[in-house]
């Protein structure tokens, strides 16, 4: 019992790390059906850039957090200027190809800066297991995993707050509702894109942060990209709570799938099983959990 | 002044719906027929077969595979690995179990097993549409390399968990295994292509192609006017993932010979395939065959071009190289979203009137 209770903890503290990604690409998705496959490289050339101010440059942690955000910034601007704004209404499968490309340009240029080595980050969260739980329960959490819940959680909150109750939130969302109905009221478009790929640049540092304590800033860390697609299917592409929701559904069910049905078939199958999770869940409700219904008319 | 079809008039339907209506077409690709089976094997050496053309043949052959599906149909698909995966799969358990049946028919059938697993994969489309369905072929792209991966039956027990094509002979001529000739196997992959390559574009034109243009053109006023939407998708998900079937299985029999499961068909591959018929043009064959030799030859040069042209470090070469190729994607898109396809499209146009701009 207190196995099964484990597992699931930490299944849920999984989950929310992969809802950190997931979240990046709902925002990108929901301001501009920009369905971003740079999300993952994004948090992997964030974590890189905050390492490489912190040990290359010799900066306390807060003024390189500050710095990292501001080139997150710089490159949501750039990529706005560069990419987005010459591809102005075409099709959702050329903008996606575009972030597929924009994936190995910042592989390649994190590389290069930086170097290609395994880096360790350490910007002072809290390491090992919870003494508190440990002791008193006699269960293992980690503390990160604990900051990281605790992280998620707010963020979404504040997007929440941000995309519901701010003036640039009701922007945001008629934005994403209809291109040319926003720009036809005044809003200005390319600084809806500015910002809003400047706060997933800002998710994709927190995402990259949290994954690069847990098991030092390398390559794989781009690879969660890939984890956080099943979340999102589950949670469906335009909800910001479908993708905490999401996020847990798949990292217990993935923890408790590799456990419980994992020996049975040979093990390794958490790459595909919250796929076919997901898969399942699709074919009851299309537009995922939380997804708008996709309404069409001829 | 030589691209100018002024005065070549139909006089039947027949002639009117041909492959190629222009004569100067016609000729153009009869020619290039020609030297692509007659010149090329005698004037080309074994790393123009093995490194460049060979391998070209067989992407597009994927890509071909791939844009019946995506550009002809609208369903984007990210599992081309994987169905590559059990095409070569299919043809080295058939290889195996049964040395004596033709290399042919070996394919045909991987080929038909392959549409059987794309056809099952291909199920989910009908309710689930556009980015939905993109991930959900992830689903297949990473349970088929993970079954591949850990099911020894599919490698017949071997401790490398490798599979190695068996040789075999084709009208006494070795076709498959480490002592075939490059110029045999690229004449041989040649032949599948070409004739795989015309009935596509046949097949294109056709009544099943047609209602593949109206499902990805609008999906439900295609179906008020009588197609039905799954018996079409699903018909572009077999015969999409024949094609890519049988790209694996050449690209495994014919041209690597043994392969890695992990190494040789995953989420890389599909990309790979996904750029060419980006690149080359979705809803264009003739897009696929330009989409895969600029993917395929782009490499080549970056690597040639850093590596021996300016001397770099090989490492360092290699993310400069990743960087470019990244942001040649994106230049691409933004001066052609329509592809190479496109490009080729306008430059007849422009041909047609040269040397009057009007």
């Amino acid at each position: 019992m207190l196995f099964f209770l484990e597992a699931t903890i930490s299944g849920l503290t999984a989950g929310v790390m992969y809802a950190l990604v997931a979240l990046g690409f709902v925002l990108i998705f929901k301001a501009s059906g920009v369905f971003n496959f740079a999300q993952g490289v994004m948090a992997l050339f964030a974590g890189l850039t905050l390492v490489g101010f912190m040990d290359e440059f010799g900066m306390p942690v807060w003024l390189a957090l500050i710095s990292t955000v501001g080139v997150m910034i710089g490159l949501a601007w750039l990529i706005e200027r560069l990419v987005l704004r010459k591809l102005v209404n075409q099709e959702h499968i050329i903008l996606f190809m575009a972030t597929l490309g924009l994936t190995y340009v910042l592989e390649g240029m994190g590389d290069i800066l930086w170097g290609s080595d395994v880096k360790l980050l350490d910007i002072g969260l809290p390491q090992g297991a919870s003494d508190w739980l440990l002791d008193g329960y006699g269960l293992y959490v980690e503390k990160l995993e604990v900051v990281a819940a605790v992280t998620g959680g707010v963020l979404v909150v504040i997007l929440a707050i941000f995309f519901q109750k701010t003036r640039i939130g009701r922007a945001l969302r008629a934005v994403a509702d209809d291109h040319q109905a926003a720009l036809s009221v005044g809003i200005n478009l390319h600084t809806i894109w500015v910002i809003v790929w400047s706060v997933a640049g800002v998710v994709a540092l927190v995402a990259g942060i949290m994954w690069g304590t847990k098991s030092g800033i390398q390559f794989s860390l781009s690879l969660i990209a890939l984890k956080a697609l099943p979340v999102l299917m589950l949670g469906g592409f335009t909800s910001i709570p479908g993708a905490i929701i999401g996020g847990l559904i798949i990292g217990v069910g993935e923890k408790w799938a590799e456990i419980y049905i994992g020996p049975m078939v040979g093990g390794a199958i958490e790459n595909w099983f919250a796929y076919m999770l997901a898969l399942l869940f699709l074919l009851f409700r299309p537009q995922g959990l939380f997804g708008e219904k996709i309404i069409e008319r001829v | 002044m030589f691209y100018r079809e002024a005065g070549q008039f139909k006089t039947s339907y027949a002639a009117d719906q041909g492959l190629l209506p222009i004569v100067q077409d016609r000729w153009f690709v009869v020619g290039l027929l020609l030297v692509a089976f007659i010149v090329v094997p005698f004037i080309g050496n074994d790393y123009w077969f093995n490194a460049l053309l060979t391998p070209f043949l067989i992407y597009a052959m994927a890509a071909i595979g791939l844009n019946i599906l995506t550009g002809y149909c609208g369903q984007l698909s990210l599992g081309t690995g994987g169905f590559m995966a059990v095409g070569a799969y299919a043809t080295y358990k058939l290889m195996t179990a049964f040395p004596e049946l033709n290399l042919i028919v070996v394919m045909v059938l991987s080929g038909g097993i392959t549409a059987a697993v794309g056809v099952l994969f291909g199920i989910p489309s009908l309710r689930i549409k556009g980015f939905y369905l993109a991930v959900a072929t992830l689903a297949a792209q990473f349970f088929i390399i993970w079954l591949f991966n850990k099911v020894p039956w599919f490698f017949n027990y071997n401790a490398s968990g490798q599979i190695t094509a068996p040789p075999s002979e084709m009208f006494g001529i070795q076709i498959t295994g480490a002592e075939a000739n490059p110029a045999i196997t690229y004449l041989f992959t040649l032949s599948v292509v070409t004739v795989f390559a015309l009935t596509a574009k046949n097949l294109v034109r056709s009544r099943a192609g047609r209602s593949w243009m109206a499902i990805r053109d609008m999906d439900i006023a295609a179906e008020i006017i009588g197609i039905r939407p799954l018996m079409t998708k699903l018909t572009a998900f077999a015969i999409s993932s024949f094609y890519i079937g049988i790209a694996g299985a050449l690209l495994f029999a014919i041209w690597l010979g043994s392969a890695e499961v992990t190494e040789a068909f995953g989420i890389d591959k599909s990309f790979l395939v996904l750029f060419m018929i980006i690149i080359g043009g979705l809803g264009s064959i003739m897009g696929s065959f330009l989409g895969a030799a600029f993917m395929m030859l782009l490499p080549i040069f970056l690597k040639n071009l850093f590596v021996d042209g300016l001397g770099f470090g090989t490492g360092f070469a290699e993310h400069v190289q990743i960087t470019l190729m990244g942001v040649l994607i994106i230049f691409f898109l933004i001066v052609e979203p329509h592809g190479l396809a496109r490009l080729w499209q306008i430059g007849k146009e422009k041909l047609r009137l040269w040397p009057f701009p009007y």
